[in-house]
């Protein structure tokens, strides 16, 4: 039997303490939490109280609306995927495009808020670690913007695969630095950029990306990325009069899940569903799904979810799209997982590529692979709903970053 | 008492100061690790500190990083370094040792487990690096319990309150950094390390040992007058990068270096 939308007025209060998390040490359930070295501890401490701070004043708050308005674009349109909708059967898509974003994906939202706080705490100098690059071009555009120096960690074998945003990055001015260490990745980038911080801590400010690292990060960085949510919430309502069925978002971090999940998290049947990084397929272990096969464990300042040996060594990890490419998760997701309050799927590097080009040709719409993961699952589940029920989907970022590693897939040189 | 507090009270008698050499265990390769530990015990080592390779050693600077990968390409396990320490206790069952390392290993061993077995090994304290006191309760409390001196951190940007914190669950020892960076970094200024010191002094009765960026002996020399112990990391470990090829030439090497940061502490008063 197909699932029915939900009403508008269904708001439920059997999740609500979800709402109120982290604690104030920044747990959510058992994940989270500050598990940082104590050569980090006064920094954290320092940005923990002026993030309370400053959330708590208005002036900042409307500073921070002013760029997304006017500098970042919002609010992103909710986009009604019709010919996909009709191709695939069943829900009622729709992409929340956050693609159409300044910097073309959503990480540009957490880098104003957090190169705005920096400001304000009188930080001169910016550090950030990425792996696709969204997250660097995005921090590389803020600070370019409001005056602040700006260096960027970024694996050496990332900056091979993305070498467009590298150059982005360096055009923008940010200086950006080539890890060689471990598996060369995003985790890899991240060791180095907290290394960094540990030895500059008077005059910088690290962004975090993701909704991951030591308490305040991952609460800060979604609620400036559930902006997202709140949008896609008032939209849906005022373009369709009820609230979705369900939300689909893919799942590195979990910056983007996390922000279009969070102001729905009190509406009760409004299904949260996050798609991670089935790689080569989860039962070859070449992947990035921690939520759906790794185990609890403590990296980057904070316990959630990890790809791990038994005796706890941090496991390299494979997919097709670089944004995704970690071994660990937000600690949120985490904690939403094991409370039932939302699902975690996966789809593999194949399903992400396919739906990559449907949704491109019936749309006219290029979504980022790591944003084809989500896409991908939706083709698996719209057919569970009937035709009056409403998907939403974080259309997170564009895809014109991706084109030599589709190309590449193809065997074509470009 | 337990063997870390014996021999820091031994030395304050004696008017000495600890010399704590830092190798990673299974650096470059598994066999060696007991032998330089004897080695380093003959060279006038006092306490010892072994380091639990770890993947993603976040507050180590390069020269560590590496010896961690060296390591795990052996795939040196929290299980194998425990196993180094008891074969090591076979012939030695005065010089503590304490493994410096990261959280997740022992996650992944559970708190009791590991408490358990590092206290049939004969570990005499455990520093995890990325637990600060305020996530260190269950730990705590689970190395107490089979008499393990729980080691902490504290750096220069550690104010009074989070001294207090860490002094109130801290035994053994107190690990000072000597400078805002990681491990092996250039930075040192005595005089800032002083002052600090004394601070420290003001809120804690423990023994303090002061690491991070000592490299000469003469470094060694300068910050026996004013602190307890000395800890001597980066520039041993990279003697080992240096002699990876010939890994039975290690604790030789080893303990003629460490000799002189011996002649020097002992001479410098």
């Amino acid at each position: 039997m197909p699932k029915d939308a939900v009403n508008s007025d269904s708001r439920n209060s059997d999740f609500d303490d979800l709402l109120n998390l982290p604690d104030e040490d920044g747990h959510f359930g058992p994940y989270g939490g500050c598990f940082a070295a104590e050569t980090l501890m006064a920094p954290i401490d320092e940005l923990r109280e002026a993030y309370e701070h400053y959330r708590n004043d208005p002036d900042f708050m409307a500073e921070i609306d002013a760029d997304f308005n006017q500098f970042v674009g919002r609010p992103s349109p909710l986009y009604h995927a019709e010919r996909w909708s009709k191709d695939i059967g069943g829900a009622q898509i729709y992409f929340k495009r956050e693609d159409l974003n300044h910097t073309g994906a959503h990480k540009i939202n957490n880098a104003v808020g957090q190169a705005l706080l920096a400001k304000r705490m009188g930080k001169t100098r910016v550090i950030a670690e990425t792996g696709a690059g969204q997250h660097g071009v995005a921090t590389a555009t803020v600070c370019a913007r409001m005056g602040l120096d700006c260096v960027v960690y970024m694996g050496s074998e990332d900056i091979k695969r993305q070498m467009i945003n590298v150059f982005r990055m360096r055009l923008l001015g940010a200086e950006v630095v080539a890890v060689e260490s471990g598996s060369k990745t995003l985790k890899d980038a991240l060791n180095e950029a907290m290394r960094d911080w540990v030895t500059n801590v008077d005059d910088t400010f690290y962004i975090i990306g993701t909704v991951a690292g030591p308490h305040p990060y991952p609460a800060m960085v979604r609620d400036f990325q559930s902006i997202i949510g709140r949008e896609a919430r008032a939209q849906a309502l005022a373009q369709t009069g009820k609230l979705p069925a369900a939300l689909v978002a893919c799942v590195g971090g979990g910056s983007n899940a996390m922000g279009l999940f969070y102001p729905f998290i009190g509406d009760h049947d409004v299904e949260l569903i996050g798609v991670e990084a089935a790689g080569d397929g989860l039962e070859t272990g070449r992947h990035a799904a921690p939520l759906n096969c790794g185990r609890p464990g403590v990296l980057h300042g904070n316990r959630t979810y990890l790809m791990e040996t038994d005796s706890g060594q941090i496991i390299e990890t494979h997919s097709v799209s670089a944004g995704l490419d970690y071994p660990g998760v937000g600690p949120e997701h985490a904690w939403l997982k094991d409370c039932g309050r939302a699902e975690y799927a996966a789809a593999t590097d194949i399903e992400a590529l396919d739906a990559f080009h449907e949704v491109t040709r019936t749309e006219g719409i290029m979504p980022a692979l790591e944003t084809s993961h989500a896409l991908a699952h939706v083709k698996k589940i719209a057919c569970n709903y009937g035709k009056d029920a409403m998907i939403i989907v974080s259309l997170s970022g564009r895809g014109d970053k991706d084109i030599h590693t589709v190309a590449a897939h193809e065997g074509i040189e470009i | 008492m337990s063997r870390i507090s014996t021999c820091f009270a031994d030395l304050a008698k004696a008017n000495r100061q600890a010399l704590i050499p830092f190798v990673t265990a299974g650096d470059p390769e598994p066999g060696i690790t007991v032998t330089l530990m004897h080695a380093m015990v003959k060279a006038g080592a006092d306490i010892i500190e072994l380091g639990v390779p770890f993947s993603d050693p976040m507050a180590d600077g390069p020269v560590i990083q590496r010896a961690s990968e060296r390591a795990l390409a052996h795939n040196v396990s929290l299980y194998d370094v425990l196993g180094m320490v008891k074969s090591f206790r076979e012939t030695n069952n005065e010089t503590p040792v304490v493994l410096m390392g990261y959280l997740n290993p022992v996650e992944a061993m559970g708190y009791e487990a590991f408490a358990e077995n590092a206290a049939n090994a004969g570990v005499d304290g455990v520093l995890t690096v990325d637990m600060p006191p305020e996530e260190a309760k269950d730990l705590v409390a689970a190395l107490k319990g089979k008499d393990i001196d729980p080691i902490f951190l504290v750096a220069p940007t550690s104010n009074a309150g989070r001294i207090a914190r860490i002094n109130a669950l801290a035994s053994g020892f107190i690990y000072y950094v000597s400078l805002k960076g990681v491990t092996g970094a250039a930075n040192l200024d005595i005089d800032s390390v002083k002052a600090k010191l004394a601070e420290i002094r003001g809120i804690s009765q423990l023994p303090l040992g002061v690491g991070f960026g000592v490299r000469e002996p003469a470094d060694a020399a300068n910050l026996a007058s004013i602190a307890d112990g000395v800890i001597v990391g980066s520039t041993l470990v990279k003697i080992v990068e240096e002699n990876a090829d010939q890994p039975d030439k290690i604790p030789g090497i080893i303990g003629e270096t460490l000799s002189k940061f011996r002649h020097a502490m002992d001479n410098a008063a």
